[in-house]
């Protein structure tokens, strides 16, 4: 088999930051399976925990058991593309459904990005703000792009990328899971190498720290994931830590090519 | 509602709320805000008005337009930001500093929404229409098109961290937020024994790495409370004035003796 879990190493943090009183992120990362998801929650009282709950819940169970069941040959980058998709879509059903029947938790929903790792490769899916950067040679580059007003008026050109932290619209996205009867999850898979990090984070950080301070950050403390994770969420604290803040850091350690080949399995069977 | 207060040698014209998507300012009497003034060009300026921000754009003036003293082509204006032109000044007052200056909790405090439920409602008790249309993504904008907004939830959103210089203690540490009058003070480590014997180094970036990476590495990490030593890896911890570390970060006082990876140094504070 693959195994992943000598291949990734996973560390979490979460926090409900300076402000607020509440923590409606919810976060899952699982080193065996090779899933790490994330979501930020919003409705009024306790709806926001409820649906990045349920989210976060019913996609680290699903896709759980879903890529313990599935050969390797299953999910190549469609096959896992698929999977988010169709676990996305249960996960919004789920949270909607709860929002209709009940009235305490009517208009809730999330914000969503998980991501898994098969074959050396990653595939990731999102819904609205929260994002999921690598770390590759240094380099901080960030993979997803937002579902929000503010990119919609980057990719327009009304505003550059410098301006938008001056914006007063970071609080608008354009895609949230479980407000709609469907839900449109965007997908990619990317090639993964050995060394490459990987951070999976709410805008609680991605707000209150720089791109340049979470590259810094990464690239010196990166021998030390726990370290760095809870670094990130101390450095968006200390700018005011506004918002709630999370934050997985999942790093490749090796090579985890599925085994398919005769000489593979041969070889795994005496593993 | 945003508004603008415009003055003229420091008395106060009048009040103009910005009520319309797109507001106009020059001499010519079609304009939304006409100003008198041979000073001032036909068509000078207008602001462009999207949910909670406002942008000011030059409409290639003669005399140009000023935010706060400096000229601008295009800009977000920020809450008390004062336009120049000709000899009026008109200063903005954003809908988010009339909110901020009221005593919001951190619960109800710009609440994130998915677009296209009513704002005003939303911003307080997100109730968003069951039959709100699915999220489209606007029609991809050629030219700065206000993207209408289509379908948003609400979820708490930080305030830009420059509008509220609090910095605040770790999420460890106390609840109260600790409010250093200054940003912290430069310092530096000199080194005292080894090979680069008598070399400075300035403590100029968040975190600052030393030691050997695989053997021993420790950071330092400058934060609005003032600089901590941190250990990240390797088996043994660095020294502090003789008394080893644990795993905890520890503050750095004035003429503390470092010890790290067989090398001592010095931490002062630069006057």
């Amino acid at each position: 088999m693959t195994r992943r879990s000598a291949a990734l190493e996973v560390a979490t943090v979460t926090h409900p930051g300076m402000v607020r009183s509440h923590n409606e992120d919810s976060i899952a990362a699982d080193a065996d399976a090779g899933l790490a998801v994330l979501a930020d929650g919003m409705g009024g009282y306790n709806a926001g925990e409820v649906a990045s709950g349920i989210a976060v819940e019913m996609i680290r169970t699903e896709l759980k058991a879903a890529l313990e069941s599935k050969k390797p040959e299953e999910l190549n980058g469609q096959g896992a593309e698929q999977l988010l998709v169709e676990k996305t879509g249960r996960a919004n059903n789920a949270i909607f459904q709860a929002a209709q029947s009940q009235p305490q938790y009517s208009g809730m929903g999330t914000t969503l990005v998980v991501a898994v790792w098969c074959d050396n490769r990653m595939s990731v899916g999102h819904v609205g703000d929260s994002r999921l950067y690598r770390l590759r040679g240094g380099v901080l580059e960030q993979i997803t792009r937002d579902h929000s007003l503010l990119q919609e008026q980057i990719d327009s050109g009304m505003i550059t990328k410098e301006q938008s932290r001056h914006s007063q619209n970071k609080n608008l996205v354009t895609r949230a899971v479980g407000i709609d009867p469907e839900v449109e999850t965007e997908v990619h898979t990317y090639p993964v190498q050995p060394g490459d990090l990987f951070l999976l984070c709410s805008d609680g950080l991605s707000d209150m720290v720089t791109d340049e301070d979470i590259e810094l950050t990464l690239s010196s403390l990166q021998a030390n994931l726990q370290l760095a994770a809870q670094q990130l969420v101390q450095q968006a604290n200390d700018n005011g830590g506004r918002d709630n803040v999370s934050v997985i850091l999942v790093r490749v350690t090796q090579d985890f090519a599925a085994r398919t080949g005769m000489l593979d399995k041969f070889r795994a069977w005496f593993r | 509602m945003a508004k603008l207060i415009l003055s003229l040698d420091g008395s106060v014209i009048r009040e103009i709320p910005l009520n319309k998507d797109r507001v106009t300012i020059g001499r010519k009497p079609q304009n939304d805000i006409p100003i008198e003034n041979l000073a001032v060009s036909g068509e000078h300026a207008c602001i462009v008005t999207i949910l909670n921000d406002s942008f000011l754009e030059d409409l290639g003036s003669t005399n140009g337009t000023l935010v706060n003293g400096n000229p601008i082509k295009k800009h977000i204006l920020q809450n008390n930001d004062v336009i120049e032109i000709g000899k009026y000044k008109m200063k903005y007052v954003g809908e988010a500093g009339s909110a901020a200056a009221a005593p919001a909790t951190a619960d109800d405090f710009e609440r994130t929404m998915v677009m296209g439920m009513p704002v005003k409602t939303a911003a307080s008790a997100p109730k968003p229409a069951a039959a709100a249309a699915p999220a489209p993504r606007p029609a991809t904008p050629a030219s700065p098109p206000p993207p209408t907004p289509v379908a948003a939830i609400p979820r708490p959103a930080p305030a830009p961290a420059a509008s509220t210089p609090t910095p605040v203690p770790a999420p460890a540490a106390a609840a109260k937020p600790a409010v250093p009058a200054e940003p912290q003070p430069l310092a530096a480590l000199q080194i005292l024994t080894g090979a680069a014997a008598g070399k400075e180094i300035e403590l100029i970036k968040n975190l600052t790495t030393l030691g050997k990476p695989g053997v021993q590495v420790a950071v330092i990490t400058r934060r609005p409370q003032g600089y901590f030593l941190t250990h990240v890896e390797g088996a043994s911890f660095p020294v502090i004035n003789g008394k080893t570390l644990d795993a905890q970060a520890r503050q750095l006082n004035d003429h503390d003796v470092i010890e790290l990876a067989g090398v001592k140094m010095e931490f002062f504070v630069k006057r």
